[in-house]
């Protein structure tokens, strides 16, 4: 736990993971944004919270009410 | 030059040349690559359901796999099982210490585990004709602030003693610890293929973790406050974080970077949680303001809000198949919208 870690331990072990952070490959955004962009889309069609869901279709419908005459 | 002023020299280079790593990949950013994206429509849900049940301030809920059931937590001292479709309780189990934090339900429906300032995860068999305690996960030094399930022998936990465990719960041991934050663990989100899950954390970083390794694989700056939620989005390749800084921010894991972030003048309050749409168009982020506000994550403008809760907005949640959200707060009720 960090908060039994001494300054110098904490230091370290944040010295250690910036080691290999470093090492890590990272592609350009022009690329990785347009693939996000691309499966959204593809799967928004389908998003029932974006095109609705039917009314005969929707479980979570109300309820009918009870009318008392 | 003393040994901690050598590292302390050392750490701010290489921060400096992970920066300049991020820029050089920097090409554009994601509003460009979102021009060609039609606009979300406004997006105007109703409450379907106001679930009443709980008598006190709900902190957590989390959806079944079979798109119906749902799990909440109240420090009522109570989680509830919710039939969504007809709103009714389907079952009560009377927790020993009623301080819970998170609450989550097994992919398989047969457990569900809770946990908060008795800094233990407490794994609950729902299928037994009495609800019997499975297992105490006692092994954190701090609060449970969240817990999530793998499956019926494997429980993912985020604690205030700044790590998060890998637990079996056959033997209700930790088989693996994730210590990098410096600051409480405040949630966490499995990566779709479940191979991997990231963390948000009081020191205001996410991290990506290596569920097999348990090495820290990346982590993501930007936030300037705690984060309180974070979620994987559906493709896996980025991740949504909230934060008592007021906004939510996309990052990009390939990219290793932040892409948008999620904010308004108008909105002074943290964000408490969040949720995506199946298709991670919407992100839902529950505020300290009352409000849940719906954002179009691709072109980072907000679309709607869910109002009308008389108090925080302190969990929400999206079924597997998206056809709902629902919000909990700390007025005590849960609602369902769509």
């Amino acid at each position: 736990m960090a908060r039994d870690m001494s300054d110098n331990d904490i230091l370290k072990m944040e010295l250690e993971q910036l080691q290999k952070e470093v090492k890590n490959t990272r592609e350009p955004v022009s690329k990785t944004a347009k693939e996000i962009c691309e499966w959204v889309e593809a799967q928004a069609a389908e998003d029932p919270l974006i095109k609705g869901v039917p009314e005969d279709k929707n479980p979570f419908k109300e309820k009918g009410g009870c009318i008392i005459t | 030059m003393g040994e901690m002023e050598q590292m302390k020299k050392e750490a701010e280079a290489l921060k400096t040349q992970i920066e300049a790593a991020r820029k050089a990949v920097h090409d554009t950013d994601m509003a460009s690559a979102a021009s060609g994206v039609a606009p979300a429509p406004r997006v105007q849900l109703k409450t379907r359901r106001n679930l009443k049940g709980h008598l006190a301030k709900i902190y957590a809920m989390h959806w079944s796999t079979d798109n119906r059931l749902m799990v909440s937590a109240s420090q009522d001292g109570k989680l509830l099982i919710w039939d969504s479709h007809s709103g009714n309780k389907v079952n009560a189990v009377p927790l020993k210490s009623s301080w819970v934090m998170t609450c989550a339900y097994a992919p398989s429906g047969n457990l569900v585990a809770s946990g908060g300032l008795d800094n233990m995860c407490t794994v609950y068999n729902l299928k037994t004709p009495v609800i019997k305690t499975v297992k105490e996960l006692d092994a954190h030094t701090g609060y449970l602030s969240c817990a999530r399930f793998l499956s019926d022998t494997e429980v993912l936990t985020a604690s205030g003693d700044t790590t998060c465990a890998l637990w079996d719960l056959e033997t209700g041991k930790q088989k693996t610890v994730f210590l990098n934050h410096v600051g409480d663990c405040m949630c966490l989100s499995l990566s779709p293929d479940m191979n991997s899950f990231v963390s948000g954390a009081c020191d205001s970083l996410a991290k990506l973790w290596d569920i097999r390794d348990g090495q820290c694989k990346q982590t993501f700056l930007g936030h300037t406050s705690d984060i309180n939620a974070i979620s994987f989005y559906p493709g896996g390749n980025a991740i949504i974080t909230g934060s008592d800084d007021c906004t939510c921010k996309m990052y990009d894991l390939r990219a290793d970077q932040e892409l948008i972030t999620y904010q308004d003048a108008a909105l002074n309050s943290g964000v408490t949680s969040l949720a995506l749409s199946m298709s991670g168009r919407l992100i839902f982020a529950g505020y300290d303001d009352f409000n849940c506000n719906i954002w179009d994550s691709l072109k980072g403008e907000k679309v709607g809000v869910l109002s009308g809760h008389d108090n925080r907005v302190s969990c929400t949640g999206v079924p597997p198949d998206g056809m709902c959200v629902c919000t909990g707060s700390w007025d005590s009720f849960l609602k369902i919208w769509n």
